[in-house]
């Protein structure tokens, strides 16, 4: 695992490109930077600055190496690179409220921008007047749409909420695509529909984070105190399981029964899905290095004791990271065996983890 | 001149109930939830069954009732098992109970916290100590989002 810190600003979102030379990241402002990787350092080459609020969602879609950006402003950006120049687009949302996430999907023909309007809006561009349209899935969505993720067949959209809730939702839009053949999460897909609604009972509160498997026939979620499986193939049954730690933020599958989670605990940990009513937590996946305890004279030990009552100086945590892990991004591999994953925190540092088999 | 004599009583309305987004949790009301048994529980102390009474008054919370006085009477009668354990003795009875009574028992401490009386946060505090060590930050965790409250 490598560490490598952005400064001090929380990090609120972060996307890679294609060959993971170059990273977008928001200091938690209203500016994107882009940095490439030049030799062991990373290079600012690309400000982008069209938001006025700050930037809540970055997505960069590999293929078409476009970027979308959302933010508070109520908008989002579609961004080109011409002439080694990244050029915005404004996409028309009708947003309300603040938009809180972004997700191109698989095939990068549209996109699905969550927001504080209690409405998940699917863009996707219309040639004959050039520019970018939106459709919006209302109903019945209670409050804020927190995360948002895509199923592998293009069409199925997972939706994390702060109404307690998690939903898939069919994201099919007849002017760009064919219709989509049957799943195992159902066969009628008009857009809007809903394909699965589950909504915790015991006040597990909002849902942070959602993520397909590589297969999509599963479902994973985070809650505040607790990660959650969906399982498709098996009747759409719930396994649920409550964590001891502290909320967490953000959910990827690893593997086809591998799940990672990290949040406020400022480490990931790994979960393990087998089948309905099988998930379990494996072990968590930050080895704090043993740090040896550096001989500190007698002097400096009173001195401690004296001003701060302890004995021994360290206010540093023991994991990589030194505050909250937001979100977790893959960096190779792809969802059916990923081998690196990134993290990003409110530390201002992201963090590349291998992950083992 | 310096007294407004227009009727100001628009000023006490609660515009959030008229607000047709408004979030409306959905009542389930379930059956069992009218609180734990207080003559059971009275028995149980009485014949000195600590455990036992600890088990009895974590059985039925008033999770679902809107009725305040069925939730206080079931926030003293657990305040009063509580205190009536002695502190070596927590320790063994926290573990005792399942993960789901361990939640439950966070929620009720937390409850009991809100309303101090005598020497009861100082007995509270004892508890709260060993039920996190079963628990884990989780628990508290639950107790501050959980839709249905004791």
């Amino acid at each position: 695992m490598s560490l490598c810190s952005f400064g001090v600003e929380p990090l609120s979102c972060h996307a890679w490109n294609k060959d993971r030379t170059q990273i977008a990241l928001s200091p938690n402002n209203n500016i994107v930077n882009i940095f490439e990787k030049k030799g062991k350092e990373w290079v600012k080459i690309h400000e982008l600055t069209e938001h006025t609020e700050r930037i809540t969602g970055i997505d960069w879609a590999p293929e078409s190496n476009r970027i979308v950006t959302c933010a508070s402003d109520r908008n989002a950006y579609v961004w080109s690179l011409k002439d080694e120049v990244w050029k915005p687009t404004l996409v028309l949302v009708r947003i309300n409220r603040a938009a809180t996430c972004v997700k191109w999907s698989p095939l990068e023909n549209k996109f699905a921008l969550g927001s504080g309007a209690r409405l998940i809006s699917v863009c996707y561009f219309e040639e004959e007047n050039d520019w970018w349209l939106s459709k919006h899935i209302k109903k019945p969505l209670r409050s804020t749409i927190l995360s948002l993720d895509w199923h592998p067949n293009n069409i199925l959209l997972a939706a994390g909420s702060a109404d307690f809730s998690c939903r898939v939702f069919s994201a099919y839009i007849k002017d760009i695509e064919d219709k989509p053949g049957p799943t195992a999460w159902g066969t009628k897909m008009p857009f809007g529909e809903l394909m699965l609604e589950h909504k915790d009972s015991d006040g597990c509160g909002w849902v942070h984070s959602v993520s397909f498997s590589a297969s999509g026939d599963q479902l994973a979620w985070v809650a505040h105190s607790s990660i959650s499986v969906a399982d498709a193939a098996k009747g759409k049954e719930v396994t649920h399981l409550t964590t001891d730690y502290l909320p967490l933020l953000s959910v990827l599958f690893v593997g086809p029964t591998e799940i990672v989670a990290a949040g406020h605990d400022c480490c990931p940990f790994q979960y393990t899905y087998k089948g309905p009513g099988a998930l379990e937590f494996v072990k968590k996946l930050d080895m704090p290095k043993q740090s040896s305890k550096t001989t500190t004279s007698a002097m400096q030990h009173f001195r401690n004791l004296d001003k701060k009552a302890t004995e021994e100086d360290s206010t540093k945590l023991d994991t990589l990271h030194q505050n909250s892990i937001t979100q977790l991004c893959i960096v190779s591999g792809d969802k059916a065996k990923v081998e690196k994953y990134s993290s990003v925190g409110l530390d201002g540092a992201m963090v590349i983890w291998e992950f083992k088999h | 001149m310096s007294k407004n004599t227009v009727s100001d009583r628009f000023r006490k309305v609660d515009v959030d109930e008229y607000d047709e987004n408004k979030f409306v949790d959905e009542d389930d009301v379930g059956e069992n939830q009218g609180g734990p048994d207080e003559a059971e529980v009275d028995g149980l102390l009485r014949q000195g069954n600590l455990n036992g009474a600890l088990h009895a008054v974590l059985k039925n919370p008033p999770l679902n009732t809107k009725n305040h006085n069925a939730k206080e009477r079931a926030e003293l009668l657990v305040v009063r098992v509580l205190s009536s354990f002695k502190s070596s003795d927590i320790e063994k009875a926290v573990g005792s109970l399942d993960k789901a009574d361990v939640d439950l028992l966070m929620k009720y401490i937390y409850r009991g916290f809100e309303k101090p009386s005598d020497n009861s946060s100082a007995v509270l505090l004892q508890w709260h100590e060993k039920a996190l060590a079963v628990g884990g930050v989780g628990s508290i965790i639950r107790v501050l989002t959980t839709r249905k409250t004791v």
